[in-house]
């Protein structure tokens, strides 16, 4: 409990900022938890981190934490990420955005930045849903289910984020939900530390919106069904096709060594330096 | 280096001297997208920033380029982008963006026809209300154009500075012809140049709030990772950055970044008179028309005609008090223009009546003349 209250005095901002604007029991409560946990336990200086964010539930995260903070626009969080990194490749850029956010208005940014590879952490809460519009799908919202701009069952197929970012070519790829707090914690403590693209997806619960359209329950049961419903990657690897069906995997699904865009510059900086004169 | 360019007579076009004239104002970081005519700049700036230990990068599209522009100002970098008319429409969102979190930041607009993809080849003044209002919402802005290449030299040195003094983005409209005109400047020397950088806060940390107002209604501006952490967001927000539903703190926020921009007039207007002080007829005219109208006064003059022209380098905030004068004294008004009327439209708003105000337009891609001004001059 002290050690808690530690990381409260240290990491959140005092004044004027609480209470938060989250439902009770929403995932992304859970998130900021463990992001700060993580965080504590890379040892980095307040100073040195920036945490950007673009905009949505999740998206209002920065403004509670004694960071560099920016809130940007819907869906370009990262475009604004990597100006920040490029301009100063010491600072530490992790990004937050919602599955709509970066999957939809940000898709495009999205795989580019995977595909980039430059030194960032992005945090993608995946809820299923545009929590903070109301309820309408997202490209995450899985066929069949509701949402209020699907009354009638949604027709279109979901985004699978994580897999998504590997096949983008991202460094560091992992899956982690706000019920797997501890494994949480190290996903976001390893792609901190990653050098190079990093992207860790965090399967969360909007009950008010998705979970009441689904009958899905309240934020207890929700996290029963994160429990129930996610499978370890080196369990995944043992099981049939049949047995993972409607199942998802958390872990860390790739873990490699790209080139990073800031190192590859400053070797264009020093050709250019040799080459480029009057 | 940039430096080593300037003394020796050089022949550039329009776009390559807003690239020195940027580098010359010490911008150090470039996103963009490529897009006729502006594309110049984009390669030029790929070549020359890494030497001078800046970044370059393209970007996805016009609205990640802006994005990355406004982090890298965040950061402490002097950033620019270079964009045309579908370009330029991406961008608006976060023009808005940079004009609520005091951002500065330069964005050139390489003028060419629109409306959508338009006339990609052919020059066009048609985005001068979309410079001032494209982005949602009352907001401040300020609108530099250009109209010869040491113009747009001169010009981008002065938009980093107006940008970073007043902590806006201003925005550069440039168009086709300026663009790829090729004229011999001689870039002047870095120590004759000034350049102006942004006021950092000197106090500790803890006693830092970010947006408090002062008598210039520019606060500090701290740099992300000098210790001073400190919130930005796009949402309405109090002194200390936090967002606010508090009607006394919108409306102080609101009115202070009008403020900045509109008290500060007089540094910001910037606008070139020929022949005004016993002119009877006179052209108002910005960008490549007024090398156009230039000659035009000149012929009239030969021919007895007393006319004059004021060129206008600002376009936003409206020169209204450099234009009042001569409204009240001359017998009529020229305002030619590539597009139906836009600037017209702006001096009509303020003429109340002084005047008559002509305009004359074109917008089938070509540049109005020197001989279809004059014959206008000739007539009013
Ligand atoms: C350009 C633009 N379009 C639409 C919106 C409205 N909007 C705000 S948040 C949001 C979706 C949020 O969903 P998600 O990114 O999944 O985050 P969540 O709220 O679920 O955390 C939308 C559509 C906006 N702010 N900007
Ligand atoms: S609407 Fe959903 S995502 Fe937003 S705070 Fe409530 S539970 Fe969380």
């Amino acid at each position: 409990m002290a050690e808690l209250t530690k990381l409260i005095h240290k990491y959140l901002r005092h004044a004027k900022k609480f209470p938060h604007v989250w439902c009770p029991g929403c995932g992304n409560g859970i998130l900021l938890g463990s992001l700060i946990r993580a965080i504590d336990r890379t040892g980095f200086e307040k100073d040195d981190i920036v945490l950007v964010s673009g905009i949505g539930c999740s998206s209002r995260l920065p403004v509670y934490v004694d960071f560099n903070t920016l809130h940007t626009t819907h869906g370009r969080a990262l475009t604004f990420a990597t100006g920040v990194k490029l301009a100063n490749p010491r600072l530490q850029v992790i990004v937050v955005m919602g599955d709509g956010d970066a999957t939809s208005i940000g898709g495009n940014h999205f795989i580019h930045a995977a595909r980039r590879n430059l030194n960032l952490t992005a945090i993608i809460v995946n809820n299923n849903i545009y929590g903070m519009t109301g309820g309408q799908y997202s490209p995450t919202t899985p066929y069949g289910s509701y949402s209020t701009t699907s009354p009638f069952g949604h027709i279109e197929h979901p985004f699978a984020i994580a897999e998504l970012a590997v096949t983008a070519g991202a460094s560091f790829v992992a899956r982690g939900t706000v019920y797997h707090t501890n494994l949480l914690d190290e996903l976001i403590e390893k792609a901190i530390y990653k050098r190079g693209f990093s992207v860790v997806e965090v399967i969360s619960n909007c009950h008010t919106q998705f979970g009441r359209k689904n009958k899905m329950g309240g934020p207890i049961e929700m996290l029963k069904w994160m429990k129930e419903t996610a499978v370890r990657v080196e369990k995944a690897e043992k099981l049939t096709e049949e047995e993972l069906k409607d199942k998802f995997t958390i872990g860390i699904l790739v873990d490699r060594e790209l080139p990073v865009f800031t190192m590859e510059y400053e070797k264009i900086r020093q050709e250019a330096k040799k080459k480029v004169s009057a | 280096m940039a430096e080593l360019r300037s003394g020796r007579p050089l022949l550039l076009q329009g776009n390559e001297a807003i690239v020195e004239g940027a580098l010359a104002a010490g911008c150090r970081f470039f996103a963009g997208y490529p897009i006729t005519p502006a594309t110049e700049i984009s390669e030029m700036m790929a070549y020359r920033l890494p030497a001078v230990g800046g970044t370059y990068i393209q970007m996805e599209d016009e609205i990640a380029s802006l994005g990355a522009v406004i982090g890298a100002s965040l950061a402490g970098a002097k950033s620019m982008t270079a964009t045309s008319g579908p370009g330029f429409s991406l961008m608006q969102e976060n023009i808005g963006f940079a004009c609520i979190a005091e951002v500065p930041c330069v964005i050139v607009n390489v003028m060419r026809g629109g409306p959508s993809t338009g006339l990609p080849t052919k020059p066009s003044q048609g985005d001068v209300m979309q410079a001032r209002w494209g982005t949602h919402g009352d907001h401040p802005i300020i609108v530099l154009s250009v109209s010869t290449t040491r113009e747009c030299f001169d010009i981008t040195v002065k938009a980093f500075n107006l940008s970073e003094k007043y902590r806006t983005p201003v925005i550069l409209l440039s168009d086709e012809v300026v663009a790829h005109t090729r004229e011999k400047i001689q870039l002047p020397h870095p120590e004759e140049i000034e350049v102006i950088d942004r006021i950092k806060p000197n106090m500790p940390p803890e006693w830092y709030i970010p947006y408090e107002d002062n008598t210039r209604g520019v606060p500090p501006m701290a740099v992300f990772g000098d210790g001073y952490r400190y919130h930005v967001t796009g949402l309405v927000h109090d002194v200390r950055g936090f967002p606010t539903e508090r009607a006394d703190e919108i409306k102080a926020f609101l009115t202070r970044i009008h403020r900045k921009i509109y008290q500060n007039y007089f540094d910001i207007i910037m606008t070139e008179e020929e022949h005004v002080d016993d002119a009877e007829v006179i052209v108002i005219t910005y960008g490549a028309v007024a090398r156009s109208a230039k000659r035009a006064v000149r012929e009239a003059r030969k021919r007895g005609v007393k006319a004059g022209m004021i060129k206008l380098i600002t376009l936003w905030p409206f020169p209204r008090q450099a234009l009042e004068p001569h409204l009240k004294r001359v017998r009529a008004v020229l305002v030619p223009e590539m597009n139906f009327g836009q600037v017209s439209r702006e001096v009509k708003r303020i003429n109340q009546g002084m005047t008559r105000i002509e305009k004359m337009n074109r917008i089938d891609g070509q540049l109005i003349t020197p001989d279809e001004i004059l014959t206008r001059l000739l007539k009013l």
